[in-house]
């Protein structure tokens, strides 16, 4: 599923947030969309989900244009987004209200399982930590089979060693499903680690700055020369030297 | 706010649990009876019976078979008008917290609404009904309509935008999304609200069995004193009020036990 963002552009009243965006993602495709924050590129994952029209531009999904949300098409929140009145057997099996019974069930297993959370299926959100809560969330969305996954910063609440091991993980699941991501972050690491193409956003209006291509195979040497090269390199296109 | 203070007298109940039981609240209560009865023996020419008194007039309700009446009349048209309540006000309160629009235009109306006394419609309650349960029974649904309709209408205001978001995005009908997000959304604070309204329809019911019926716990109160001052009678009606009410809110209070609203006190994040 190809995800097509043509001439996108987004104001606030007269405050021009995004300008003239366009940016094709391939099919089964790991895009980062990294950029400082408040610079636009949550509001752009938005529109792209359809949860917000932009003021021009559009937003065409295998030949299709975009014009709301779409179960075809899943946004992962932060840990937020799971609803905590339901357990986690509940809230993973929140998007199969049109499948039989027992493909639910089955369904619901596999993917308690894919993210490790067997033995919680009966708890609640409130029992479980952050990590497990984002896995959760993960996995409610993965489980109606969606083709394109959107994810807004969905690890920056977590702790610096669940974040790696959340990225792993999504890693480990986005090989074993090639669904085609769409992954916002503010963090450059995360997007050099995770990403096909990690695409540089400017500061806002946002607009796109620069696109990289990050051609390492996976799993990444993260004190691999090329690895470091590509990194720094963004380090400088974003305007700041890799010193603290 | 309510979360902060639920979570609050969560922890004061695990203490008071965890020192002395039921000691101390049974204490409270015999000492204050003591001094009632105190009180009542340095003054053996005032009408106000001592708790003795009370509790032989309890027994002489019951034995008549008047208490069960009484009570079974009061708790009848508490149950009628709440419920009648409720069932309109969640609804209505839902649809106002979706509608910026319905709620610009009826919210204003609801606020001049709220504060009349419900006491205060009991002439027009008669007007309407005539003396009888359905007044009673119109009176404790206007106290309850109105806090339980505000209540329901904050709530879905209160509503976490991202789970809106999220059962959009999985393709629920607006029916769907009532039934699986708005419903469990607002149900902790919906469950204060029906605690909070109880507590009034159950102060309303009393009120209005003093004027508009010849039943009930209110009636029984204000016709031991018009007919002969039967204080013990009086006092008697005031102890099986607060019982009644204390057993009422226990009932309710058991519903924020459920697990599908205990998120909505205790701190999840």
């Amino acid at each position: 599923m190809t995800v097509a963002i043509r001439n996108l552009t987004m104001r606030f009243g007269e405050m021009p947030v995004l300008e003239d965006i366009s940016l094709d993602v391939r099919d089964g495709e790991f895009v980062c969309i990294l950029g400082p924050s408040g610079c636009g590129k949550s509001t752009l994952l938005n529109i792209v989900g359809g949860f917000v029209k932009p003021s021009a531009g559009e937003v065409v999904i295998d030949e299709e244009r975009v014009t709301g949300p779409d179960p075809r098409r899943i946004f992962v929140f932060q840990e937020r987004g799971v609803f905590p009145w339901l357990t986690v057997e509940g809230n993973i099996g929140f998007g199969l209200f049109r499948l039989a019974e027992e493909e639910k069930r089955n369904r619901i297993a596999y993917y308690v399982q894919l993210v490790g959370l067997r033995g919680f299926e009966h708890a609640y959100p409130r029992e479980l930590s952050g990590g497990m809560k984002q896995r959760l969330e993960v996995a409610r969305a993965l489980a109606v089979n969606p083709d394109v996954l959107y994810l807004d910063e969905p690890f920056g609440a977590l702790d610096s060693i669940t974040r790696l091991q959340m990225r792993r993980e999504l890693l480990r699941i986005w090989q074993t499903e090639r669904k085609t991501v769409l992954f916002v972050t503010h963090d450059i690491e995360e997007s050099v680690q995770l990403a096909d193409r990690v695409v540089v956003m400017s500061q806002r209006p946002a607009h796109i700055q620069r696109i990289v291509d990050i051609d390492i195979e996976h799993p990444r040497d993260l004190s691999s020369p090329r690895y470091i090269e590509l990194r720094d390199s963004i380090f400088a296109e974003i305007g700041l030297a890799h010193q603290v | 706010m309510v979360a902060r203070f639920y979570g609050l007298h969560v922890l004061n109940c695990a203490r008071l649990s965890e020192t002395s039981g039921k000691f101390l609240p049974l204490a409270g209560i015999a000492l204050f009876l003591a001094v009632w009865q105190v009180g009542v023996a340095l003054h053996p020419h005032s009408l106000v019976p001592g708790p003795l008194a009370v509790a032989r007039a309890i027994g002489e309700l019951a034995v008549s078979g008047l208490l069960f009446r009484y009570v079974v009349a009061s708790l009848f048209r508490v149950t009628w008008g709440y419920l009648t309540a409720l069932l309109l006000a969640v609804p209505c309160g839902i649809a106002l917290g979706l509608s910026r629009r319905g709620e610009e235009a009826i919210n204003p109306m609801l606020q001049l609404l709220r504060p009349i006394s419900p006491l205060a419609w009991i002439p027009i309650a008669i007007l309407w009904f005539g003396v009888g349960d359905v007044a009673a029974m119109f009176l404790i649904f206007l106290a309850s309509f109105l806090p339980l309709t505000l209540t329901a209408m904050n709530a879905v205001h209160n509503i976490e935008g991202v789970h809106l978001a999220a059962g959009a995005n999985f393709g629920l009908t607006s029916r769907q999304l009532v039934r699986s997000v708005i419903v469990p959304a607002i149900l902790p604070q919906l469950i204060v609200g029906m605690r909070i309204t109880l507590g009034i329809a159950w102060l309303v019911v009393v009120a209005a069995e003093m004027i508009a019926v010849s039943s009930g716990l209110g009636f029984l109160i204000i016709d031991a004193r018009n007919a002969g001052n039967r204080y013990d009678l009086v006092v008697a009606g005031m102890v099986l009020i607060g019982a009644i009410g204390v057993l009422l809110d226990l009932m309710l209070r058991r519903l924020e036990k459920l697990d599908v609203v205990r998120w909505g006190w205790v701190e999840a994040r």
